[in-house]
């Protein structure tokens, strides 16, 4: 167990980064996660303006597990959210909504 | 005890009902009004245009050679032409056709639309029923649309039509699809705002001017093609034009407009 912990400490800065990399396509894809539909993030071109704009992430929300949850089904925290419940509707597979929020979090 | 009261109890909650529809309609107005406070609420005719000044302009452009035109004309070629057995349109529909501020009505315990009333015209003359995606019930219903121009909408929501409009109230207000989106999330929470460059319309008037010319389409379509591209957009399942659902929506969103000007057929991005 220590061997594996061990391990995944040393590969997990890169496995992150290209993780950041699949969960920025994933926001900016217009039939998967289209996260740009509404909120304006930095580099993504002709953003929506319905939801906020996703800056300083880790100063809003300092869990990510509080992010996740909020990806994965916004309307637990809010019930009349218009945001997709992305993982309770399976619109993206639980491994695609940790590469968002990895990206989302890194904004 | 209870049963003996229960006509008593039905009469009361569907004359409330009765008020809904009234009250409704107020709350539609009061709620475009307040959202857009430097729009008349009348102005939302025009969909998209009425909010976005540059839009608006492009669009002003579009109408000088409006891309309907051809589908209005040969729709009243067809209105004229008559049926096998001598009569035609004009025996079921009064003033040349200008009667689209009647539809939808309720009739036979359904919502009957203009495309619905179409067909049962030719069906009662001895004529075979259009399907409600061909050219041609596009171009009778250009025709039908532009003859009713400048006519306020005046449909009214008999007793017996108040299930079919709480059905339509429903669907406007159900979530769908997998993206979980109501009519009203869109078109009243956030209305105004900017899906990436579109623009979300308001309700109040999205039934003045069909059927509409869209580019997106390169051709004219119906307000039930517009539902079900909308359903689709939002991963639900599209119905089939003139599903009841569908007619029940028209109808709902069609009673809440009573009053407002008819402007159709328009054309749309």
């Amino acid at each position: 167990m220590k061997k594996v912990l061990f391990l995944l400490a040393v590969v997990s800065p890169i496995v992150m980064a290209d993780d950041i990399n699949k969960g920025r396509e994933l926001a900016f894809d217009r039939s998967r996660g289209n996260c740009l539909a509404c909120h304006m993030m930095e580099g993504g071109e002709m953003p929506g303006n319905v939801a906020p704009p996703l800056i300083a992430m880790k100063t809003r929300f300092p869990e990510r597990s509080v992010l996740r949850e909020q990806v994965w089904d916004a309307t637990i925290r809010n019930p009349e959210s218009v945001m997709p419940p992305y993982g309770r509707h399976g619109v993206l597979t639980e491994e695609e909504i940790d590469q968002v929020v990895d990206f989302v979090h890194s904004l | 005890m209870f049963v003996r009261f229960l006509p008593v109890l039905f009469m009361i909650l569907s004359s409330a009902s009765m008020a809904d529809v009234e009250a409704d309609r107020e709350a539609f107005r009061a709620f475009y009004a307040k959202r857009f406070s430097s729009i008349p609420v009348e102005a939302h005719v025009d969909g998209v245009y009425a909010l976005d000044e540059a839009k608006r302009a492009q669009w002003l452009e579009m109408e000088e050679f409006p891309p309907y035109e051809f589908s209005v004309d040969d729709g009243e070629a067809l209105y004229d032409e008559p049926f096998t057995d001598g009569s035609g349109y004009g025996d079921c529909f009064a003033d040349g056709g200008a009667v689209k501020h009647l539809y939808p009505r309720f009739e036979g315990g359904e919502v009957v639309t203009m495309e619905v009333a179409v067909n049962q015209c030719r069906v009662q003359h001895g004529m075979e029923s259009l399907a409600y995606d061909s050219e041609e019930m596009m171009q009778l219903t250009s025709y039908i649309a532009y003859a009713s121009r400048d006519q306020l909408i005046d449909i009214k929501v008999p007793e017996d039509a108040l299930p079919a409009y709480e059905r339509g109230k429903q669907f406007y207000y159900s979530r769908r699809g997998q993206l979980n989106f109501s009519c009203s999330h869109c078109h009243m929470q956030i209305v105004g705002s900017q899906l990436r460059a579109e623009v979300l319309s308001a309700s109040y008037g999205h039934v003045t001017h069909w059927p509409t010319y869209r580019l997106k389409w390169q051709e004219v379509g119906s307000l039930h093609r517009r539902f079900a591209e909308c359903n689709g957009q939002v991963g639900a399942e599209a119905l089939p034009l003139q599903s009841q659902p569908y007619r029940e929506l028209e109808y709902f969103l069609t009673a809440i407009a009573r009053g407002l000007l008819l402007n159709g057929p328009a054309s749309r991005k």
